[in-house]
C-alpha cells in the first residue's frame, strides 16, 4: 500500500478499528447512503476538460487512472470505485447542472475534487443543501476551511493567503526595508496571494509596495508590465502569475538585466512546465513554497514515494506527463481519498465520510514533502496546511528552514 | 523618459506579434471575404508541428519549411473539405463551421502535444538589444514581419494569381466572367494563410512559448490590428498591429488608476473613433460602390 502512516499511528488505529469492529458487531450492520453498496462506491466529479482552463483537465484524467488501479488491486474494503467525472469547461453555470445530475440522476455518494474557485463557489450551496460531500476541493482559495458554514465541504491544498503570509514573513526578515514590485493575475487567485502578502506585512506594505501590476489572463505577453515594475526601482519582485505568464516574467526579467529578490508563487513552481521553458540560468535564486515533491526535480530520483508514482504512471497511466504538477496532485489527492474511504469502513454514509474525512491524522502521502503531514478536524477543514520555503539552484530546488503552517504566521 | 522609451520600444516588440497574426488574417480576408475565428488555432497546429519536427531531428529550418508547406497543404485540404461545400450557405452557418473548426483543432492540439508549455527555439539568438527592452528575437522577428509583407505587396499587386485572388475575393461573379477560376483562388486563399499563420507561429511562439491555447489573445489583438490599418491592405495591417502594441503599453502605464487593469479596452475606444471617422482602416481602400 502506498500510504504511510507512521508505525505508532498506525498501532492506534488498528486499535481503534479493532474497537470500531467490535462495537459494531453489535448490531453488526453495514450502513450506506445514495451510491454506496456492498460492491460499489459512486464518486461524482466535476473538471474543465475542454475550455480556457483545460490544463487542469489532466488531474480528472490522473483520478480516474489511480482509482482503476485501487479497483485492479481489490478495490476498497471490497468495493469497487465507480468514477464519473463530466466536464464544466469552467464554467460556473455547467458546472451546476452536472453536478445535480451527480446527485439526482448518477446518485453518487460523495463530490470529489471538483476544479476551480468560480465552479466550486457555483456548487457549495446545492451541496451542502443536499448534504453531499464536496471533498478536497482543487482550488487553494481561502474560503474552504469554514466548517460553520458549510459542514459538506473541505479543501485540500494550502491556501494562497497563507503561502503569501510566509513570503512577506521572509521578506520582512530578510530584507526588512525592501521596496516590493508585484506581478498578479486579475481575478480571485491573483487577489488572494497579494492580500495574504499584504496582510503579512501588516502595517508597512503601504510603505514597502512600491508598484503593483495586474494582468489579464487574455494578454499575449506581459512584457510591458515587467518593464513597468522594474522603472520602479523595486528590489524585491513576487511574481504571482500562471505558469505561462511566470515563465514569461522570468524570462524577461533576466531579458531587461532586472535582479531583484523574486518570489515565484507555488502554482508556477514546476520546474518542468515553468522553470525549464524560462531558462535556469534566469532562475537562478529565485524563492518559492511547496508542499508535492516534483518530479523533475533530480532529489527526488531514488526517493520511495517517487519510484510508487513511476510504477503507477507506468501501469496505469503511460500518457501520463510526469512533468506536469497536475498529475503529482491528483494522484495524491486521491491517495488521500483513498485513505477516507478506508477509514470509513462499512460505514459508508454520507456523514460518517464526512467525519472520517475531518479526522485524518498525521497522514503522510507518496508525494508529500517529508514533514508535511495531513491533519484534519471538526474544527480544521485545511488538509494540507503547511509548505516549506525552497530557493532554486542549478537545476533544482533547495528546500531551506522548517515547514512553515498558517498558525506559525499568525 | 526612459521608461517612456521602453514602453514605446516594448510595444514594438509585442506590436510584431500582433502585425504578424494582423497579416494572416488580411490574407484571408482577401481571400475569402470574411474572417476566419480559426486562424489563430490552425497557426497554433503547424507551431506544433514544426515542433514535433524538431524533436524528431530535424534541424531548425528544415522544421520550419516542412511545416509551412504541410500548413499550405492542409489549408487548402481544409477549404476542400470543409468550406466549399458550405460555400452557398449563409454567413452565420460559416462562422459556425469556423468556430467548429477553432475548437476541434484546439482540442486535438490539447490530446496530442498537452498542455504544459514548450520553449520554441529561435534562430535569432536572444541577446538583449537596446538595453535589454528588445531582444535579438524580437529584431528578427520584425525583420520577418517586413519581409512577409513585401512578399504580399508584390504578390496581390503584381501577379496574375494575386490580382486574380483579389478579384475572386471582392467580386466573385464578375471574376468569374473573365475567367477566374473562382473556387481554387478561394482554396488557394485559404492555403497562404494557412502558411503565413504557420510563420507567424513560429515567429511568435518563442516570446510566449508553445501551449494549444498560446493564440487567443494574439488572434484578437492581430483581428484589431488589421481593422485598424485596414483589411484589404497588408501595410496597413502591420502598421495597424504595431500601433496597437505601443497604445496598449503607453495606455497601461500613462493613464491613472484604470488604466493598467483598462488598458485594452482604452486602446480599443481609440481604435473604435478611429474607425469612425475612416471606416476602412487608416490604410484601407475606400470602397467605393456604383449605382
Amino acid at each position: 500500500m502506498s500510504i504511510k502512516v507512521r508505525s505508532r499511528l498506525a498501532a492506534l488505529s488498528a486499535a481503534t478499528l479493532a474497537v470500531t469492529m467490535m462495537s459494531g458487531a453489535a448490531f453488526a450492520q453495514k450502513k450506506y447512503d445514495t451510491g454506496a453498496t456492498d460492491t460499489e462506491i459512486k464518486i461524482g466529479n466535476i473538471m474543465p476538460y475542454s475550455g480556457p482552463a483545460s490544463a487542469y483537465g489532466v488531474i480528472g484524467k490522473t483520478i480516474d487512472a489511480y482509482f482503476k488501479k485501487i479497483n485492479a488491486e481489490g478495490g476498497i474494503n471490497g468495493r469497487k470505485i465507480s468514477f464519473i467525472s463530466y466536464d464544466d469547461g469552467y464554467s460556473p453555470p455547467k458546472a451546476v447542472e452536472q453536478v445535480r445530475k451527480l446527485v439526482e440522476s448518477d446518485e453518487v455518494l460523495l463530490v470529489f475534487d471538483p476544479l476551480g474557485t468560480p465552479s466550486n463557489t457555483a456548487i457549495q450551496k446545492y451541496l451542502n443543501q443536499k448534504k453531499v460531500p464536496q471533498l478536497f476541493v482543487a482550488t487553494g482559495a481561502t474560503k474552504w476551511n469554514d466548517p460553520k458554514s458549510f459542514p459538506w465541504t473541505m479543501g485540500w491544498q494550502p491556501n494562497y493567503q497563507t503561502e503569501g503570509q510566509i513570503y512577506a514573513k521572509y521578506v520582512l526578515k530578510e530584507k526588512p526595508n525592501a521596496k516590493i514590485a508585484v506581478l498578479y493575475q486579475n481575478d480571485d487567485y491573483g487577489k488572494d496571494y497579494l492580500k495574504g502578502f499584504k496582510d503579512g506585512l501588516g502595517a508597512k506594505a503601504a510603505s514597502m509596495i512600491v508598484a503593483e501590476s495586474s494582468y489579464e489572463v487574455s494578454e499575449p505577453t506581459i512584457d510591458s508590465h515587467i518593464v513597468k515594475l522594474k522603472s520602479s526601482g523595486a528590489d524585491v519582485f513576487f511574481n504571482i502569475a500562471t505558469p505561462k505568464f511566470a515563465a514569461q516574467a522570468i524570462k524577461k526579467a533576466a531579458e531587461i538585466d532586472w535582479k531583484p529578490m523574486q518570489f515565484l508563487n507555488n502554482v508556477s513552481a514546476s520546474i518542468g512546465s515553468v522553470i525549464k521553458p524560462a531558462g535556469f540560468e534566469n532562475a537562478q535564486g529565485i524563492i518559492s513554497a511547496a508542499y508535492l515533491k516534483d518530479a523533475t526535480d533530480q532529489q527526488w530520483k531514488n526517493d520511495a514515494g517517487m519510484k510508487r508514482f513511476d510504477e503507477f504512471l507506468a501501469k496505469y497511466f503511460p500518457e501520463g506527463n510526469r512533468i506536469d504538477l497536475n498529475v503529482i496532485f491528483g494522484y495524491s489527492v486521491s491517495q488521500t481519498m483513498v485513505q477516507v474511504l478506508k477509514q470509513a469502513g462499512d460505514n459508508l454514509t454520507r456523514a460518517n465520510v464526512m467525519k472520517e474525512a475531518a479526522s485524518l491524522k498525521d497522514l503522510e502521502l507518496d508525494l508529500l514533502l517529508p514533514g508535511i503531514k495531513i491533519n484534519t478536524g471538526p474544527t480544521d477543514f485545511a488538509p494540507i496546511s503547511s509548505v516549506q520555503l525552497m530557493r532554486f539552484k542549478g537545476d533544482t530546488w533547495e528546500r531551506f528552514g522548517d515547514v512553515l503552517s498558517a498558525d506559525a504566521t499568525n | 523618459m526612459e521608461l517612456f522609451t521602453n514602453q514605446v520600444l516594448s510595444g514594438i516588440a509585442t506590436g510584431a506579434i500582433y502585425a504578424c497574426m494582423a497579416l494572416a488574417v488580411v490574407m484571408i480576408y482577401e481571400a475569402i471575404d470574411h474572417l476566419n475565428f480559426a486562424q489563430g488555432e490552425m497557426a497554433m497546429f503547424s507551431t506544433f508541428a514544426a515542433w514535433q519536427f524538431m524533436q524528431w531531428g530535424i534541424p531548425y529550418w528544415g522544421a520550419f519549411v516542412l511545416s509551412v508547406v504541410l500548413s499550405f497543404a492542409a489549408g487548402i485540404a481544409i477549404e476542400r473539405a470543409l468550406f466549399r461545400p458550405l460555400g452557398h450557405a449563409s454567413v452565420l452557418v460559416q462562422i459556425a463551421g469556423f468556430i467548429a473548426l477553432f475548437a476541434i483543432i484546439n482540442s486535438v492540439a490539447g490530446l496530442i502535444w498537452d498542455f504544459t508549455i514548450k520553449p520554441f527555439p529561435t534562430p535569432f539568438g536572444s541577446t538583449p538589444l537596446l538595453g535589454g527592452v528588445i531582444s535579438s528575437h524580437q529584431a528578427g522577428m520584425i525583420a520577418v514581419t517586413i519581409l512577409l509583407l513585401g512578399f504580399l505587396y508584390v504578390f496581390f499587386s503584381f501577379t496574375r494569381v494575386g490580382l486574380a485572388m483579389r478579384a475572386a475575393a471582392t467580386m466573385p461573379e464578375s471574376a468569374k466572367l473573365v475567367g477566374v477560376n473562382v473556387g481554387w483562388m478561394i482554396a488557394l486563399g485559404w492555403g497562404l494563410a494557412a502558411a503565413i499563420g504557420a510563420i507567424a507561429g513560429i515567429m511568435i511562439a518563442p516570446v510566449i512559448f508553445l501551449e494549444p491555447n498560446m493564440m487567443g489573445g494574439v488572434l484578437l489583438y492581430g483581428f484589431v490590428g488589421a481593422v485598424l490599418g485596414g483589411l484589404s491592405s497588408p501595410a496597413g495591417a502591420v502598421a495597424g498591429g504595431f500601433i496597437v502594441g505601443v497604445l496598449e503599453n503607453l495606455a497601461g502605464t500613462y493613464i491613472p488608476g484604470v488604466g493598467n487593469e483598462l488598458k485594452l479596452p482604452i486602446a480599443l475606444a481609440m481604435i473604435i473613433a478611429v474607425l469612425v471617422f475612416k471606416p476602412n482602416g487608416l490604410f484601407g481602400r475606400v470602397q467605393v460602390q456604383r449605382v
